[in-house]
């Protein structure tokens, strides 16, 4: 499975942020995005998962399902945590399970929370948990429904030195699998093999 | 697709339940709307009972819209809406299911209580009834209509406001035939099924159409 880019081009408020960049990203190689603030990188993890339209270009995922589109293929992990300070962790998961057509019994969304390190905080409600802990609930969605494609945009942030070796592991199970990581960071994420995009000073050059 | 769909809604229905939901808050917001009422009018039981269905159906009107507001900005801003719009289910279909939730957790309290609160305005059993019977038919249609305003504003932070100034005006045709129906019992203008059927005519109508246009306002409004 192949993540490919071609002549992307992409706009905000009528500034040109992104053109004429192409890219691709293999199965089982992370492509790690970096570049200085507002070099575009979050709009680029937006742009792939079609949450913001591209003024050109076209993103292709072969050997994807033809029938859904590559957001709907893609888990996309924001600066926002997309959790629901009311709810409990343990509840938070099971829903995102089974909205994105994951296995939405109770013991996958404890499991993915024991994954992480979260088992004994499942029944607390998620406005009580520290940012490292919401970051981690949050990471854990990407385990309750298998989906191909991983984008994630800072996903290290708030997370303390054990929880990002996890995450790494987590990240390379993915991989070994034959799942694509897109990933736009200014942490290194300690994984091997990765390819970097850098945006920015020379935009478009993925090395 | 119905567990997603199902998933969605014990969700939404949660968090009205729980603390800071609304859902209480709007029957609380009901109940002082028709208090106050006799308070600015007078002790007249005769002039009460007779303008008690257009009091209950404005205070259920601005009961439904205080909570409609937070309907989709609250997903907008912890980035819930981002995963939704990628979720299984149609994003039309996200609207109608969280349509749904809020109707059950908001307006469905209204129309239960609304025949209690009636009672504090003079007003006799027949009416009672016939007011609940028209909330119950009109209050999908405040709502779906009331989505679409929240869908318009979903980006904006004081959105609230303006979206009561967007909503309004369209639920005015629902107010006429819903104030139409519940005074019919106490010589109104028209009897009761020919409003009644308006009602649900409107209801229907909007919850065939409004998730269409709160749906295409959302994907805007993420750009």
């Amino acid at each position: 499975m192949r993540l490919r880019a071609h002549d992307i081009a992409i706009e905000r408020g009528g500034r040109t942020i992104l053109a004429g960049l192409s890219f691709e990203a293999r199965a089982g190689a992370a492509l790690i995005v970096t570049g200085p603030n507002g070099a575009g990188k979050s709009s680029l993890l937006r742009a792939i998962a079609g949450l913001l339209p591209l003024a050109a270009g076209a993103f292709a995922l072969e050997g994807g399902a033809s029938e859904a589109s590559i957001g709907e293929q893609a888990h996309y992990l924001g600066h926002a945590d997309a959790l629901k300070g009311a709810l409990t962790a343990g509840e938070n998961l099971a829903f995102w399970a089974g909205a994105l057509d994951g296995d939405a019994s109770s013991g996958a969304a404890r499991g993915a929370l024991a994954r992480l390190g979260l088992a004994p905080i499942a029944d607390f409600p998620v406005r009580a948990l520290s940012a490292g802990q919401q970051r981690r609930v949050a990471l854990a969605r990407l385990l309750v429904a298998p989906r191909p494609l991983w984008l994630l945009d800072e996903p290290a942030s708030a997370l303390d030195a054990a929880a990002q070796d996890l995450f790494a592991a987590i990240m390379r199970e993915h991989l070994a699998a034959g799942g694509l990581i897109v990933a736009a960071t200014h942490a290194p994420l300690a994984l091997e093999g990765a390819e970097t995009l850098r945006l920015g000073a020379s935009q478009g050059s993925a090395a | 697709m119905s567990g997603a769909a199902r998933a969605l809604f014990i969700r939404e229905w949660r968090i009205a339940r729980r603390v800071g939901g609304g859902a209480s808050i709007g029957v609380a917001f009901f109940l002082i709307l028709v208090t106050i009422m006799p308070f600015a009018l007078g002790p007249d039981l005769a002039l009460l009972a007779r303008l008690g269905p257009a009091i209950l159906w404005i205070a259920a009107l601005l009961a439904t819209l205080l909570g409609l507001d937070r309907l989709f900005q609250a997903d907008a801003d912890d980035g819930s809406l981002d995963v939704l719009i990628n979720a299984k289910l149609p994003l039309e279909l996200v609207v109608l299911v969280k349509c749904a939730a809020h109707w059950t957790a908001s307006a469905l309290p209204l129309v239960i209580v609304s025949p209690l609160f009636g009672l504090m305005l003079a007003m006799e059993a027949k009416p009672l009834a016939f007011v609940a019977l028209s909330l119950v038919a009109g209050t999908p249609a405040l709502t779906m209509i009331g989505a679409i305003g929240a869908a318009l504003t979903v980006s904006l932070r004081r959105g609230g406001l303006l979206m009561a100034v967007l909503v309004l005006p369209l639920a005015i045709p629902v107010l006429i035939f819903g104030v139409s129906a519940a005074s019919a019992a106490s010589g109104g203008a028209a009897p009761f099924a020919m409003p009644f059927l308006m009602l649900c005519a409107f209801s229907l109508g909007a919850i065939a159409l409004a998730p269409f246009a709160a749906a295409a306002a959302l994907r805007h409004a993420r750009e």
